[in-house]
């Protein structure tokens, strides 16, 4: 359970976020929409505690994030996977050694490593590719060896920063269908994303933030026409359709 | 745990095989630090037993009598003495007595003044004196007798050596202290370098959970070893230089001053202790300070 308590953040003069609360459950699969610079990186910060709240409470299961010391964070983040736009994978280790990677610095034991990766790897389903350094695989190989590593670590929530940003829309779908997967097994899914053909196809909730505020929040389509972000514009705010 | 050990050492040697260049230009530096620090500890160490020695003197107050003064006279100064109460102890030193003693002193070398034609050393009484200030008062008591031709205390020579040794010490604290930072900066620089091209992967370990001592080991290991390295290439040279000090100087002219040389053995040891913790110190806050940055969250 993630919960946002009246949350603001202002970086000087800007808006990180305004007064903005939210309650994702459990098991969710949530869509952070909105356009550059709306807030969504800085909601995924605040609950990473990568920043802290200027005011406001952020929990995390029973863990309220504001409170935590330094040497809790790692705890905190142990808790949260991450996938980014750009995957992030170490290239000079094989796709088994940067998801074991992730289980080292946990200090699993070589043997839980030697059982876990190749499930997970098959999970995500690129069991074959283990021993591939990342520059020998496609795009979206490269997005399922970073979802590996996400989630190797069982985390109670899988945070998806723009995942099929860089992707083309057949591999990006496999990519979506393969964080369903993962969402069915009981992980919440949080994903920041622009792709509008996504968002409408897949049908789930969908919190936009605009100027730090979040402005929708409800199940269905990503509430902008044509895909295009309304960046504040008055007259686009007619079509969230609600 | 004998593993992890093992391994954390492998990942502190791949961490300054990263980085070679950088590596031994920190160990060298180090090493010329810990060298010019060894070498003023070596004098220093010296220097303080030579003012323990002379310590041993600093309570005793020497009388020398005029050779007209027979022993009848000096016993009864000697009687007198004893009666004040700073005295501890005032003793009758005939020549005789005094030049044996210098011999036993020289020891092989003593032959030497046995081709002395007569002895140049005149009767003494040595007296020993609870304190400084008995010495003070000794000495005026011992200009009112007759027949005294030098009174000699070592007050003032003692004071001047423990002057001359504590602003030593203070210089070499303040050399030191400019020594080490120095180092420190060389060392983190070294460091740096390798957490740069590892930042990545720094990034990657924090999301994923790593604490930030677990990302700072290999490093923080990287560093220390340098620092164990120098100290241990540092106090090998200090230790070569000082044994060939001792052979060539403790044996014979010291022995003549009557100080005598802190062996090299001992010296080596505590030196050994001393260059492994500074080093190893220096490592260590060096690989921290250039991961602070990286660290912040």
């Amino acid at each position: 359970m993630i919960e946002y308590e009246n949350v603001t953040k202002y970086y000087k003069t800007n808006v990180g976020l305004e007064d903005v609360s939210v309650r994702i459950e459990n098991g969710d699969f949530v869509f952070l929409v909105g356009p550059s610079g709306a807030g969504k990186s800085t909601f995924i910060k605040l609950m990473l505690k990568e920043l802290d709240a200027d005011s406001g409470i952020i929990r995390f299961g029973d863990m309220e994030v504001g409170k935590l010391s330094n040497r809790e964070v790692p705890m905190l983040r142990r808790g949260i996977g991450i996938v980014f736009q750009d995957f992030r994978l170490l290239p000079k280790k094989t796709a088994f050694e940067n998801v074991a990677f992730a289980m080292e610095i946990v200090h699993c034991t070589r043997r839980s490593i030697k059982r876990q990766v190749p499930q997970v790897l098959s999970l995500v389903g690129i069991e074959d590719k283990g021993d591939k350094y990342p520059d020998e695989l496609s795009a979206g190989e490269q997005q399922r060896v970073a979802i590996a590593r996400a989630i190797v670590n069982n985390p109670a929530v899988l945070i998806a920063d723009e995942p099929t940003g860089n992707l083309d829309p057949d591999t990006a779908w496999g990519i979506m269908r393969l964080l369903e997967r993962i969402n069915n097994r009981g992980t919440t899914v949080v994903m920041v994303t622009h792709a509008k053909d996504i968002v409408d196809r897949m049908n789930k909730r969908v919190i936009a933030i605009e100027n730090g505020k979040i402005i929708r929040d409800d199940v269905g389509s990503y509430g902008y026409d044509h895909g295009l972000y309304s960046l504040g514009e008055k007259g686009a705010l007619g079509n969230y359709g609600d | 745990m004998g593993t992890s050990f093992v391994c954390v050492l492998r990942e502190g040697f791949k961490q300054i095989g990263r980085n070679k260049g950088m590596s031994i230009a920190s160990v060298f530096s180090i090493t010329a630090m810990l060298l010019i620090l060894g070498i003023f500890f070596a004098f220093i160490v010296n220097v303080n037993v030579a003012m323990e020695a002379a310590k041993q003197d600093y309570d005793t107050v020497q009388i020398y009598l005029l050779d007209t003064t027979d022993t009848l006279m000096a016993e009864e100064m000697v009687s007198d003495l004893n009666d004040m109460p700073e005295v501890v102890e005032a003793v009758y030193i005939p020549k005789e007595t005094a030049l044996e003693a210098w011999k036993a002193q020289w020891g092989d070398s003593g032959y030497l003044l046995d081709s002395l034609s007569e002895n140049p050393l005149p009767n003494a009484i040595e007296v020993n004196v609870a304190d400084l200030e008995g010495a003070d008062v000794v000495v005026e008591k011992a200009k009112t007798f007759s027949g005294v031709e030098d009174i000699l205390y070592y007050k003032a020579t003692v004071e001047k050596l423990i002057s001359i040794t504590s602003s030593v010490q203070i210089a070499t604290l303040i050399m030191m202290l400019f020594l080490v930072i120095v180092s420190i900066v060389v060392v983190s620089n070294t460091i740096k370098l390798t957490v740069q091209a590892r930042s990545r992967e720094i990034e990657i370990m924090k999301y994923v959970g790593a604490t930030n001592w677990f990302i700072r080991g290999p490093f923080l290991v990287g560093g220390m070893l340098i620092g164990l390295i120098s100290a241990g290439i540092s106090c090998g040279i200090v230790a070569l230089i000082y044994q060939k000090v001792v052979e060539l100087v403790g044996s014979d002219l010291l022995l003549i001053i009557g100080i005598p040389m802190v062996p090299a053995p001992f010296l080596s040891w505590n030196l050994a202790a001393i260059f492994v913790a500074l080093g190893v110190a220096i490592g260590a806050s060096g690989s921290i300070v250039s991961m602070r940055r990286y660290l912040d969250t």
